[in-house]
C-alpha cells in the first residue's frame, strides 16, 4: 500500500511520529496523479482519445507548488518541534467552486476560465492552517449544474475510478474521484441537492453535507446560496470527522454561518449506537420522476438497494439500536420540483456578475452597446446548463409568474422541513436519531446515458434534495457494491447540528461492515 | 380660469455618514478619494463573496425613523433587487422591499402662515448604494468606491403642494439628518438625493392626475425651480386641452430646462426576492431602547418649547434651532445667566452667528462658552463693562478661550465710573471744542450725542456712557 492510499489520520499518526515526511506524502499523491489522472480538463481539448476514456481526469488545475511549500513547511515544523497543525501533511483537493488566493479559480466554466481568485474561501484556509496540503482544484459540472460533470466546460471531465466509461457523479465529481482514486485522501466538496453525497455514492467514498450553516461559504461561488452546504469527502468516516472538525464554525465574512458550538466529532466517534432510534423510510425506497409524456410515474429503487440499507439497518439493530420501519417523509417527492424553482430563481440572480465587465470572459466580437457586450459576453461565456437555469429562474421570478412559482416552492420547502421536525421530534411518535435510507436511485450511470435530459438528471437527486430543503445534515457511505460493479450508498439523516451523531453511526456501521467481502474491491482504476 | 394645486410627493435616498460600508469594512465615504481605491472583493461583487451587515447602518436608520415618527419593525428582510448595470456589480442590490425596517411616519412642516403640513412617509428601508459610471471620450469608465455605502430610502406620500413645500421639506429633513447625526446631508455631495414626483389638479380636488417624475436635482434650489417649472409647464399644457403624459424628466442644472429622458415606462421587473447570504434583521426592544437613549429632543419640538418656556418670537426659535450644537448653546447660556433669555437670544442671533459664519463653525466648537457668553451679558448688565467692550470680550474670550471676567481683569476693560475722572475729561473736551459749546447753547442739543462720543474716544471706550451724559449736560447748563 502506498502513502497516497492511507487514511488521513493514519497520515497524521505517522508523520507526527517522524515515520514519514509531508514530503514523502506529497510525493505518493503526485505520482498517483501522474498514474492514474490523465490530462487535466481544458475548454480546448481536442479529440477525446480512447486513451483519456481509460483515466480519472480529477483535476483542472494541479497546484503541486503550493502544495510543496505547504509540505516543506509541515516538515519543517515537525523537525522545529512545533505544532504542525490537526491536519498536517493530509493532503485534499478542492472543487474548483472555491476561490483559492493565486489559483485559477474557473467553476469549471468557460465564463471564468482564467479568473484568479485574489482571496481564499474559509473552508480552504481552515485547512492550509491546519497543515494540510492542497493539491489543486478539481473538476465539477459547470457552475456545480448538474449530477454527472458531464457539464463541465473543461474536458475530459472527470470518469468514475470505478468504471472509467461511468459517470463519477456530480458535481463533485472531480472531489470524489481524486479521493476514491487515491490522488488525495480529503477534497471539499459542495452539496446543494446531493452534489457531495450522490458522487460520494457513485464513487464508494464517504461524503458529508453539514447542516446548513455549518461550514462557511464565504469564498464558495454561490449556485443556490439558501441550499449550499461545503462539506468533506474522504474515504472512511474518520477523515471526514477529521476534516469536518477543522472547516465548521462560525465566520465574520459569512452571516450565515451559524455560531452554534462545534461539538468535539472525534471523541464520540467509537461509542457505538446502543439505545439510538434509526428510521427507515417508505418514502425513500421510491423515486417519483416525469416519463417522457410529461407524466409522474412512481418506481421502487432496485432491489439491491433497498437490501443495502436493509442490511445496514439489521448491522445496526445487532449493535444495540431501535429500527424504526414505516416512517412517513410524505413530501419526499415534492422536493425535485421544489428544487428546480427555488434553486434556478437564486441561480439567475447570482449569475448576474458575470456580465464580461470586472472579469471573466468578454466578448472579443465588436459590440454596438453595452446590451450587446452583455448578451455576447454572456452567450459565449456560459454552458447550456447556466443557460438553461438562468432562463427557468427568471421565468418563475417574474412578477407574473412568481407567487405560482417561486412562492409556492418555498411553501412546499416548508412542508419538506416539517416532515423532518416530526420524526426527530424528541417528544413526537417517532424520536428518530436518524434517518437511514439509500442515497441514489441507481448507481452510476454510463456516459451519455442520461445527459442530455436535464430534467431526468435533476432527479438523481431525488433522495438527496430534501435535507438541501431542510437544511439537516447527511451523510453517504459506502454500503455495498451492485451487480453492476459500482458501489452503492447508504445515506443517514439526522436533526440541525447533529453532525457528531451522524458520524457516529456512520461510523459504527463503517466498522461492523468492515469484513465483508465487497470492501476488499478495489476501483478499477487502481487494480491495474 | 381653473385654479390649480400642485400635488407633489418626494423620493429620498439619505446616505448614512458611518465608517464603513453596509456589508464590508471598507471606508465608506469616498469624497476625496480617487476612483476604486476604497474596495474590496465584497462590494465589489467578485465570486463567492458574502454580505454582512454593518450593525451601525441599522443603529443610524433606527434613529431616523423614530425621529420621523415611523414605526420600527422588529423583523425585517433584505431582498435582491435585481438588474444589470455596470456599475452594480453583484447584478442585484440588496435592499429591502416588503418588510422594510420601519413603517409609516411623518415630518410636520411649519408653514408660512402659522400652519402645519403633514408629509407622510409610507416605508423607511436600508439599501446599498451602486456605484459610479462616468462616460470620457466614447469610453465608459466605473467606480466602485460609493459600492456598498448605506442608504436609507423614504417616499413621501403626495402631501406637498407647491415648489416652496417641497423645498421646504428637504430643508427640514437636512435640518433633522444633521441633527440625529445620521448623515452629512449634503445635497451636493450626493449625501441627500431626492426624485419628485409632480402633478397638477383643480384646487380642492382630492383626485390623482397623471404625474411626471423629475430626476437629476442636486440641490434644494433645483428642486425648487424644476418643481415649478414642471407646475408652470402642466397648468400650460391643461389649459391648452392636453393630457399629461407620465414622464421621466431631467433637470438641467445649467440652462435651468427640464428634459425628457423618457415617456411611460414599462414597469421594471426587479424580481426581488429574500437575500439568502443575510438573516432576518431583528430590533429587538432591547436593542431598539439601546438606540434610543441618544434620540435627542427633535428640532421642531425644540423650537415650540423655546417659544413656550422662553417666550422667543418664531423666528428667534426658527433660527436658534436650525441646527442642534446652536440651540444646546443658547439653552446653556440662558441658564448660566438666568437673565432674560431674548436677550441671550438677540446677542446670539446678532453677534455669536457672525462669529460662527466668518469662522465657518458650529457652536460646539467654539471656545466662547456659553458660561464665557452668560458671563458677558451678566457684567454689561451690572454696569461694570458697557456695549462696546462686552462686543471686543466675545472675540477675545473666543480666541484665548480665557474667561471674560479674567481678560477684564488682565487688560483693565472695566468701565470707569469714576465721577471725578470723567468730569475732568468732560470739561477738557468742552475747552477744546468752544464752537460745539457755542452751537450746543444756541440750541443744537443732539450735539450731545458728539460730546460723549469724544469723552469716550478720550476714555477708551471705559467711560459709562450715562453717567459721562449726565456730567456733559451739567457742565453745558
Amino acid at each position: 500500500m502506498e502513502l497516497c492510499d492511507l487514511p488521513a489520520y493514519e497520515l497524521t499518526r505517522l508523520l507526527r511520529q517522524r515515520k514519514i515526511s509531508a514530503t514523502e506524502i506529497l510525493a505518493s499523491c503526485l505520482a498517483r496523479i501522474e498514474t492514474v489522472d490523465g490530462r487535466p480538463g481544458s475548454t480546448e481539448p481536442g479529440e477525446i482519445s480512447d486513451e483519456d476514456k481509460q483515466t480519472v481526469h480529477a483535476f483542472i488545475t494541479v497546484t503541486d507548488d503550493r502544495a510543496r511549500a505547504q509540505a516543506m513547511s509541515v516538515d519543517q515544523k515537525l523537525a522545529d518541534g512545533e505544532d504542525p497543525g490537526r491536519l498536517a501533511g493530509v493532503p485534499f483537493t478542492v472543487k474548483d467552486i472555491f476561490c483559492v488566493q493565486g489559483t485559477r479559480t474557473t467553476a469549471a466554466s468557460r465564463i471564468l476560465a482564467n479568473f484568479v481568485a485574489p482571496y481564499t474561501a474559509t473552508p480552504v484556509a481552515r485547512m492550509e492552517a491546519e497543515g494540510a496540503l492542497m493539491l489543486g482544484k478539481v473538476n465539477l459540472d459547470e457552475f456545480t449544474y448538474g449530477s454527472s460533470n458531464e457539464s463541465s466546460a473543461f474536458q475530459p471531465c472527470p470518469r468514475n475510478p470505478w468504471n472509467p466509461q461511468c459517470v463519477p457523479g456530480g458535481s463533485s465529481g472531480g472531489s470524489v474521484a481524486s479521493v476514491a482514486a487515491g490522488e488525495a485522501a480529503l477534497s471539499l466538496g459542495t452539496d446543494t441537492a446531493g452534489s457531495i453525497r450522490q458522487p460520494a455514492a457513485f464513487c464508494g467514498v464517504v461524503g458529508l453535507k453539514p447542516t446548513y450553516g455549518r461550514v462557511s461559504r464565504y469564498g464558495l461561488i454561490a449556485f443556490g446560496s439558501s441550499l449550499d452546504c461545503p462539506g468533506p469527502i474522504a474515504r472512511n468516516v474518520t477523515d471526514a470527522a477529521m476534516m469536518l472538525q477543522v472547516i465548521a464554525g462560525p465566520d465574520a465574512h459569512d452571516s450565515t454561518a451559524a455560531s452554534v458550538p462545534v461539538e468535539d466529532y472525534l471523541a464520540q466517534l467509537e461509542t457505538g449506537v446502543r439505545g439510538l432510534r434509526i428510521g427507515l423510510s417508505p418514502d425513500y425506497f421510491k423515486v417519483t420522476y416525469p416519463d417522457e409524456r410529461g407524466e409522474y410515474v412512481q418506481q421502487a429503487v432496485p432491489q439491491e438497494f433497498e437490501a443495502a440499507v436493509r442490511r445496514a439497518a439489521d448491522l445496526l439493530a445487532q449493535m444495540g439500536a431501535e429500527i424504526i420501519e414505516d416512517v412517513p417523509m410524505p413530501n419526499t417527492r415534492y422536493g425535485i420540483p421544489a428544487y428546480f424553482v427555488i434553486s434556478r430563481v437564486e441561480a439567475a440572480s447570482n449569475l448576474h456578475r458575470y456580465d464580461g465587465v470586472k472579469y471573466g470572459h468578454r466578448t472579443v466580437e465588436p459590440v454596438r452597446d453595452l446590451n450587446e457586450m452583455y448578451r455576447k459576453s454572456r452567450a459565449e461565456g456560459f454552458g447550456l446548463q447556466p443557460k438553461l437555469r438562468i432562463l427557468m429562474g427568471m421565468y418563475v421570478s417574474a412578477a407574473q409568474y412568481s407567487e405560482q412559482y417561486y412562492q409556492r416552492a418555498l411553501r412546499v420547502r416548508t412542508l419538506i422541513r416539517r416532515d423532518f421536525d416530526r420524526v426527530f421530534d424528541p417528544n413526537g411518535k417517532y424520536r428518530l436519531h436518524a434517518l437511514l435510507t439509500p442515497t441514489t436511485p441507481t448507481t452510476a450511470f454510463p456516459f451519455g446515458a442520461v445527459y442530455g435530459d436535464s430534467v431526468l438528471m435533476q432527479y438523481a437527486d431525488q433522495l438527496t434534495v430534501p435535507a438541501n430543503h431542510a437544511g439537516v445534515p447527511g451523510i453517504s457511505v459506502p454500503g455495498g457494491i451492485a451487480a453492476d460493479g459500482l458501489p452503492i450508498g447508504i445515506q443517514f439523516l439526522a436533526a440541525d447540528y447533529q453532525e457528531a451523531l451522524l458520524l457516529r453511526i456512520a461510523r459504527s456501521y463503517e466498522k461492523a461492515s468492515e469484513g465483508e467481502s465487497w470492501r476488499q474491491v478495489k476501483p478499477m482504476v487502481l487494480q491495474r | 380660469m381653473t385654479e390649480y394645486e400642485a400635488v407633489i410627493g418626494l423620493e429620498t435616498h439619505i446616505q448614512l455618514n458611518t465608517t464603513t460600508k453596509i456589508f464590508c469594512s471598507c471606508k465608506a465615504d469616498s469624497w476625496f478619494d480617487p476612483p476604486n481605491s476604497n474596495i474590496c472583493p465584497v462590494c465589489s461583487g467578485l465570486p463567492g463573496v458574502l454580505p454582512v451587515l454593518n450593525r451601525v447602518v441599522v443603529e443610524k436608520a433606527v434613529l431616523l425613523a423614530a425621529a420621523m415618527h415611523a414605526e420600527i419593525q422588529p423583523e425585517s428582510c433584505f431582498d435582491r433587487k435585481n438588474y444589470f448595470y455596470p456599475d452594480l456589480p453583484k447584478g442585484y442590490q440588496i435592499s429591502q422591499y416588503d418588510k422594510p425596517l420601519a413603517r409609516g411616519g411623518y415630518l410636520d412642516l411649519p408653514l408660512p402662515d402659522g400652519s402645519r403640513r403633514r408629509v407622510r412617509i409610507h416605508k423607511l428601508h436600508i439599501e446599498e448604494d451602486a456605484g459610479k459610471t462616468k462616460n470620457e471620450h466614447g469610453r465608459r469608465l466605473i467606480d466602485f468606491n460609493r459600492c456598498g455605502v448605506p442608504l436609507v430610502e423614504m417616499v413621501t406620500a403626495p402631501d406637498l403642494r407647491s415648489a416652496d413645500e417641497a423645498a421646504q421639506y428637504l430643508i427640514r429633513l437636512r435640518q433633522l439628518l444633521r441633527w440625529l447625526g445620521v448623515s452629512e446631508a449634503d445635497m451636493e455631495k450626493a449625501h441627500l438625493r431626492c426624485d419628485a414626483n409632480v402633478s397638477i389638479r383643480p384646487k380642492g380636488a382630492s383626485y390623482l392626475n397623471p404625474k411626471t417624475e423629475i430626476k437629476n436635482v442636486n440641490s434644494i434650489d433645483a428642486v425648487r425651480d424644476a418643481i415649478a417649472k414642471e407646475i408652470e409647464r402642466q397648468i400650460r399644457e391643461v389649459e391648452a386641452g392636453h393630457l399629461i403624459e407620465t414622464w421621466t424628466l431631467e433637470w438641467e442644472e445649467d440652462s435651468g430646462k427640464l428634459r425628457k429622458m423618457r415617456s411611460k415606462e414599462t414597469e421594471a421587473d426587479y424580481r426581488y426576492f429574500r437575500e439568502p447570504d443575510l438573516l432576518t434583521l431583528y430590533v429587538d426592544n432591547a436593542w431598539k431602547n439601546e438606540i434610543l437613549e441618544s434620540l435627542p429632543e427633535l428640532p421642531l419640538e425644540r423650537r415650540q418649547r423655546f417659544i413656550e418656556q422662553y417666550g422667543l418670537p418664531d423666528y428667534d426659535a426658527d433660527l436658534l434651532t436650525g441646527e442642534r450644537s446652536l440651540s444646546d448653546y443658547f439653552e446653556a447660556t440662558v441658564k448660566a445667566y438666568g437673565g432674560d433669555p431674548k436677550r441671550v437670544s438677540n446677542w446670539m442671533m446678532n453677534d455669536v452667528l457672525r462669529i460662527l459664519n466668518e469662522s465657518n463653525r458650529t457652536a460646539a466648537e467654539l471656545k466662547l462658552t456659553p458660561e464665557h457668553l452668560a458671563e458677558i451679558l451678566k457684567l454689561l448688565d451690572g454696569g461694570t463693562i458697557n456695549t462696546s467692550t462686552a462686543k471686543s470680550l466675545l472675540e477675545k474670550s473666543d480666541s484665548s478661550g480665557k474667561a471674560p471676567s479674567v481678560i477684564v481683569a488682565e487688560e483693565g476693560l472695566a468701565k470707569v465710573s469714576d465721577d471725578s475722572a470723567i468730569r475732568r475729561v468732560c470739561e477738557e473736551v468742552l475747552a477744546e471744542n468752544p464752537k460745539e459749546v457755542q452751537n450746543y447753547k444756541g440750541g443744537k442739543v443732539t450735539l450731545i450725542g458728539w460730546f460723549v462720543g469724544q469723552v469716550m474716544r478720550k476714555m477708551g471706550g471705559k467711560a459709562d456712557p450715562a453717567l459721562t451724559r449726565r456730567i456733559l449736560e451739567e457742565l453745558l447748563r
